[in-house]
């Protein structure tokens, strides 16, 4: 029993979920991986940074929202800072673990202040592949911090497998530094080439908007979320984790009255089940059918 | 040193928006009436670490930087050349710099270097640069009144020529010396003097008993080798823990109460002994006897304590942060947050985790035009001071608020009202352990943890017990630290998980003296060696380090073995924990500064040594009348006429509504109309969004739905977690209003608004059935003028305490009606503002913040209508009772019916809607408050496009069933096929109203006439653009050019 019991766990998809210094939405976070069907771990960062944690045994990397550092310098810079500058007895940055990690085929991902460490460390939208800022995330056009839902249109061109099969999407914005500016227009232009611009602020039509409130921020391109180029590190300014249950959504109670057999699964849950389920088919390609038909046995 | 100060500026490149700067210059235009031209914002970073000319540009373009939006400018202060003015603003010596110390951790990272934490190495500052030459005069003001509060900030400003810069250089001056006070020959009115000079806020007869204390403790004081006068440590010791913020003096009074209009006298022994807890004993007498056991822990720790189901605890604590916040808004609300964070925290054994936070705010008319007294901040201000200061308080912290309330009254306008409510779960066990139990062995240690310990918050306690006046101590104001505490928090998480520590507390009023004073009531005794106490900067004598309320810090009891595991948990988790003595069993606190005797009291002394005090109450009614109203159908259109009862209401009620007859006659709909508009009732849209109140992804029920995210609601429901769908509701009942009429009716009032709040989103009252496990857990809070009589300077001091009185008396009646227990709660009784010789007191003021449990949390019950053709009810039954409405404030009446609560009949009602919402035959419901039926509709309107059409019943006038403030009343609406079941279950208790239509159209009818005919999207309109909105402002982008 306890050896199926590991067995099951050591399938599992592996999430990371950073957390400590200020992060505060890891709770959430690690519910929507559990409820994806994934094994979630969060551990303090200095468990990551002091070695005692390798992201090296995990799925994919997490950065929950929240106020690391308490945003003083800037939303996400001092975090960024310590992930590029401080190094380990070897040596090393975790940003050096990460570039590995990415490389190895596994995956990021950022949401609201764990965007902004991804974009002030240069993560996003990384299209020189040397890791420099390109972009960067900063105070909302109306300057100030603003919780509302919004709509969403998922780019129909992104490669990233955390969009899979998804269209549009509601959520809600918690940020007062969200507002996406891409300086210079060459940036611009490859970002939209590569269809890195992977989600935008929508109006009720379902068309992207730079009207307020429905863009909340004054984003360029209203861009909400950035992937780089392989589609693997994939941030968003909106907390998908917030969305798990329709009674996270302002009208669940009129839509469950207008169609009592609605779904009670929020519109965020899709996006966790997706990356769950894109690793897992992953890993079966990779695994030949006899280990395969070990595990299930 | 001074050598090695370098400075960075960033400054947004040119074509960057500076949001900043704009603001700045339009708030100036707004508020001030000075004309800056443009505003160029730049942040400055002042290093005093030694680094080279390479590191420092280093530093400053690959971290401070963002490379898209700044430019870097190192030692100089760079400024376009057309602008005139500057204004530095830099932070006094020891103000918390959270930005600097960010920097700081930044530059460490960088470096690769472990940088000395215990100095401050990089100061942040504001850098403005004005267009126009503005007078020195103004400059000044813009500074203070825009730009930072002269009790936190250093300014400096002047033309830009001869730009002045300042670095704070806090530390130096006093040195560890310990005084001593006699107290042996003081005349009584050198007692008195000695008290109010020292701000020890001790009155001649608790004067006298100190003196007396250490005249009879004198033989065995020198026996001890121990100076036979007291020391200052001591003194403060004492007024410390005899505050009336910690000791509650006068709500443990004997308080002789007379009736003056029948005559009889009775007398009260202690209002919280006889009206809260001798009531709460009684509901939990019955609870107990019906199976609910869920009651754990009342009263007796920082926080209230029920079960929610086997295996966790609900904590529950609402406080008030009055005082700091009249004088510094921001820094006095962001404390009372993480402050009132800290009690649930540290309850039991701690490490709680925080599941929301609520707010109820009081503040003066923010659009106040008229002269303030010295030292009075302007309402607006206090309004915007404080809003931010929750913003940052919570967001900061991820802890969601999740509902609050704003009243406005002009007595509020000296001291405003902060109270922050947390709620909190904790497990039944930790490591084996009840977890709310707090247990100390003589030999644990005593570790203090999180924050350093400066001259911040010194007299907090003592301060907050007496009234303000223009002279009020700097050193009072604190500036909270959310990311400090943040890590203390997730760090107190941990190791009360891994049984790393016995017992919490925090560090709240009175710092160390307050929460060591306290635990060591456990054990019986403690040692508290000062000198290990990491201070912020040097120069704090003894006693200033042990009453300081620096923030963000707790006092933990450890057992010494468990000492290296804690140790090596709060370096990994960066919290700093100072071992600072250990807990005894001797009967003395003994405070130590380098082995020397600092101070040492008799336990027994300082906790029940304080006499008790004898209070006079007085009650009279109040004269009050009714208006003349009459109603006209003048065509379609029906108008209420209202003959003013004197001439200054003709004068406002003239002024409010634009008319001039000795009639003040206005169409009803148009009463709807204002009624939306107004202050009390307008949406607070602009400020509830920019609190975060969905972070954790459980908040259920928030303060706007909808599918416009419009609709108010009456109570917040968050589910606890994300494997069940248990949940709590949470709500706030606070009528001031009402106690100009009567403080009974008003507390009574209070108490069945907040009931009926949970009642509406789906919540059952208490100990229905047996053993049905429905907690209910209230705090209250009362925030009453000083009410002690004095001939001269508090004349109506009796009638005041009589209304206190009777405040409790409703409470006590209104608990044991539904079963509710009480668990916690605070008074505030010295809310005044006294300067220039006038003096504004708050009217008597008393929150009932109440928490009920949710069986599931998605068949609660939201406010708006769900659908066309849903049948529209009011549940409960209108009064003539529009005395003290929101409909007569309008006319500038008072009136005379105050709205009474009938127990029996809203407890029967109650009962009746939880039954109702068993079978599901409920489809909105929202409860009715300030505007009475007339509001509640049109709000239930705002969250779709839907309308309806009401036909009011025959009887009473049409004024008073569309706005009289009757209690125990709800809209409802049912889905047509639940009509019979829904008729035949409430009875003659539901009203059939009308119907919900498609339209947006809001039709009331009486005796077939329209009285309100009004488009809801109108009605939206109105009640979205109130004065409260308009204050805050809109998130528009930014106005973008229009300022110029």
């Amino acid at each position: 029993m306890n050896d199926q019991h590991m067995n099951d766990t050591s399938q599992k998809v592996q999430a990371l979920i950073l957390t400590g210094f200020g992060i505060n939405c890891e709770e959430e976070y690690a519910a929507a991986y559990r409820l994806a069907g994934a094994e979630a771990t969060i551990v303090h960062l200095n468990q990551v940074l002091h070695g005692h944690v390798s992201i090296h045994n995990y799925d994919i990397l997490n950065f929950p929202g929240g106020f690391s550092f308490g945003d003083d310098l800037g939303s996400g810079v001092v975090l960024a800072n310590k992930l590029r500058y401080r190094k380990n007895a070897e040596g090393r940055t975790l940003l050096d673990d990460i570039k590995e990690f990415v490389a190895n085929g596994k995956f990021v991902m950022g949401i609201c202040n764990g965007f902004q460490v991804l974009v002030k460390l240069g993560l996003l939208p990384n299209l020189s592949g040397n890791v420099t800022p390109e972009v960067t995330l900063t105070h909302n056009a109306s300057g100030r911090y603003e919780d509302r839902w919004v709509r969403l249109k998922v780019n129909p061109k992104s490669n990233s497998p955390f969009l899979k099969g998804l269209d549009t999407m509601e959520v809600p914005v918690r940020h007062g530094e969200g507002r996406l500016i891409i300086s210079g227009t060459d940036t611009l232009a490859h970002i939209e080439e590569q269809a890195l611009n992977c989600l935008s602020y929508t109006d009720f039509d379902g068309s992207p908007t730079d009207v307020y409130p429905h863009n909340p921020n004054g984003a360029d391109l209203n861009c909400a979320g950035l992937t780089d180029t392989t589609g693997q590190v994939f941030g968003l300014m909106p907390h998908p984790e917030a969305f798990l249950s329709l009674y996270n959504h302002p009208d669940w109670a009129r839509r469950k009255r207008l169609n009592p057999g609605l779904s009670e699964e929020g519109d965020g849950l899709r996006l966790f089940l997706n990356i769950v389920e894109h690793v897992q088919s992953q890993r079966q390609t990779a695994v030949s059918p006899q280990e395969a038909s070990q595990f299930s046995s | 040193m001074e050598s090695t100060q370098r400075t960075i500026q960033l400054l947004l490149k040119p074509g960057q928006h500076d949001g900043e700067g704009q603001r700045v210059a339009e708030a100036a235009q707004r508020h001030l009436g000075l004309t800056t031209g443009r505003v160029q914002s730049t942040a400055l970073y002042t290093v005093r670490y030694p680094v080279t000319d390479e590191q420092l540009r280093d530093f400053a373009t690959h971290c401070l930087q963002d490379p898209v939006l700044h430019d870097v400018a190192l030692d100089e202060f760079r400024h376009e050349p057309t602008y005139k003015s500057y204004i530095l603003v830099a932070k006094l010596p020891g103000v918390t710099d959270d930005e600097g110390i960010s920097a700081q951790n930044a530059l460490g990272d960088f470096l690769n270097q472990p940088l000395d934490t215990h100095t401050q190495h990089i100061f942040s500052k504001r850098l403005y640069f004005l267009e126009h030459e503005l007078p020195a005069a103004d400059l000044r003001r813009l500074a203070e009144e825009l730009l930072g509060n002269k009790l936190i900030n250093r300014f400096e400003s002047g033309p830009i020529t001869d730009i002045r810069d300042y670095t704070p250089r806090p530390g130096g001056g006093a040195e560890s010396i310990t005084n001593l006070v006699p107290l042996t020959n003081l005349t009584d009115s050198e007692l008195v003097q000695l008290s109010k000079d020292n701000l020890y806020a001790l009155n001649l007869e608790e004067m006298r008993a100190v003196r007396d204390h250490y005249v009879a403790i004198a033989p065995e004081r020198q026996a001890a080798g121990l100076p036979a006068d007291p020391t200052d440590c001591e003194l403060e010791i004492i007024a410390q823990t005899w505050s009336e913020h910690c000791k509650h003096k006068e709500f443990s009074a004997v308080i002789k109460y007379k009736d003056a209009d029948t005559g009889e006298e009775h007398e009260i022994d202690g209002l919280f002994k006889t009206y809260i807890k001798n009531a709460t004993a009684e509901v939990d007498r019955q609870l107990r006897a019906n199976g609910n056991d869920w009651l754990i822990k009342v009263f007796s720790d920082n926080a209230g304590a029920v079960r929610i189901n086997p295996e966790s605890l609900f904590v529950w604590k609402v406080e008030t942060h009055n005082s700091p916040s009249a004088i510094d808004p921001y820094g006095g609300a962001i404390t009372g947050i993480l402050g009132n964070n800290r009690d649930p925290l540290a309850t039991g054994i701690g490490g709680a985790r925080l599941l929301f936070n609520t707010n109820v705010l009081c503040f003066g008319n923010p659009e106040f035009n008229g002269t303030l007294l010295s030292n009075q901040l302007h309402p607006r201000r206090i309004f915007e001071g404080v809003r931010k200061g929750i913003e940052d308080g919570g967001n900061k912290s991820g802890v969601p608020t999740v509902n609050g309330a704003i009243v406005f009254d002009d007595r509020y306008a000296g001291k405003p009202l902060v109270y922050c409510g947390t709620g909190a779960v904790m497990p039944m066990q930790l490591a084996g352990l009840d977890s709310w139990e707090k247990k100390i062995d003589a030999q644990d240690r005593i570790i203090m943890a999180g924050g350093r310990v400066g001259k911040d918050g010194i007299h907090g306690a003592t301060f907050s017990s007496i009234e303000l006046d223009e002279t009020s101590p700097a050193t009072a104001v604190q500036i909270g630290s959310p990311i400090t505490q943040k890590l203390a928090m997730d760090f107190l998480v941990l190791a009360t998980r891994r049984g790393l520590i016995k017992c919490s507390t925090d560090n709240g009023a009175g710092g160390l003296s307050s929460s060591i004073g306290e635990l060591a009531t456990i054990s019986g005794g403690a040692v508290v060696e000062l000198e290990k106490v990491p201070l912020k900067y040097p120069g704090l004598r003894p006693w200033e380090i042990f009453v300081s309320e620096s923030q963000e810090r707790f006092s933990l009891a450890v057992e010494p073995a468990k000492m290296d595991e804690l140790l090596a948990l709060g370096r990994e988790m960066e919290v700093e924990l100072t071992d600072i003595g250990y807990f005894t069993a001797d009967g003395y606190l003994d405070v130590r500064f380098d082995g020397d005797s600092v101070a040492r009291l008799n336990m027994e002394f300082l906790h029940n040594g304080v006499p008790r005090k004898v209070l006079e109450a007085e009650w009279s009614k109040p004269q009050a009348a009714e208006p003349t109203i009459e109603i006209r159908q003048d065509g379609v259109e029906t108008h209420i006429c209202v003959s003013p009862l004197s001439d200054q209401n003709r004068a406002v009620g003239a002024n409010n509504l634009s008319n001039d007859q000795t009639q003040v006659c206005v169409s009803t709909t148009d009463v709807l109309t204002r009624l939306l508009g107004s202050l009390n009732i307008c949406s607070r849209e602009s400020v509830i969004r920019q609190y975060d109140h969905e972070v954790k992804g459980r908040t259920i029920i928030k303060p706007l739905m909808g599918a416009t995210g419009q609709a108010p609601q009456d109570a917040a429901v968050v589910r606890f977690n994300f494997e069940s769908w248990e949940g709590v509701a949470v709500s706030n009942g606070i009528l001031p209003r009402f106690g100009d009429l009567d403080a009974y009716h008003m507390s009574a009032g209070a108490f069945d608004e907040a009931v009926r709040q949970i009642v509406a989103v789906g919540g059952k009252l208490p100990n229905l059935s047996y053993g049905d496990g429905n907690f209910w857990s209230v705090n209250d809070n009362f925030c009453v003028p000083d009410s002690v009589y004095d001939a001269t300077t508090n004349p109506d001091g009796k009638l005041k305490l009589a209304k206190l009185v009777r405040m409790c008396e409703a409470l006590r009646d209104a608990t044991a009606a539904y079963c509710i227990p009480l668990t916690s709660g605070k008074d505030s009784m010295k809310n005044d503002f006294k300067a220039d010789g006038v003096k504004i007191s708050v009217p008597p003021t008393v929150l009932y913040s109440m928490t009920a449990k949710i069986e599931d949390v998605r068949y609660t019950i939201t406010s708006d209508f769900k659908q066309a053709d849903d049948i529209v009810y009011l549940l409960g039954e209108t009064y003539d009772e529009l005395g003290g409405s929101e409909f007569y404030q309008l006319f500038g009446e008072l009136g005379a019916n105050v709205p009474q609560v009938r127990f029996d009949k809203a407890k029967e009602l109650y009962t009746l809607m939880g039954q109702a919402n068993d079978q599901h035959l409920i489809q909105s419901c929202h409860d009715l408050s300030d505007g009475g039926l007339a509001v509640a509709l049109a709000e239930a309107t705002f969250g779709h496009g839907y309308g309806a059409t009401v036909d009011l019943p025959e009887g009473l006038p049409v004024q008073v069933q569309l706005f009289s403030e009757s209690h125990s009343r709800f809209v409802a609406t049912v889905a047509p096929e639940d009509v019979v079941a829904f008729e035949q279950h409430f009875g003659s208790r539901a009203t059939r109203l009308g119907v919900v239509t498609p339209d947006s159209q809001l039709t009331v009818r009486h005796n077939g006439q329209p009285v309100i005919a009004a488009s809801t999207a109108v009605l939206r309109h109105e009640w979205t653009n109130g004065p409260v909105n308009r204050i805050i402002g809109f998130g528009q982008p930014a106005g973008e050019e229009a300022a110029r």
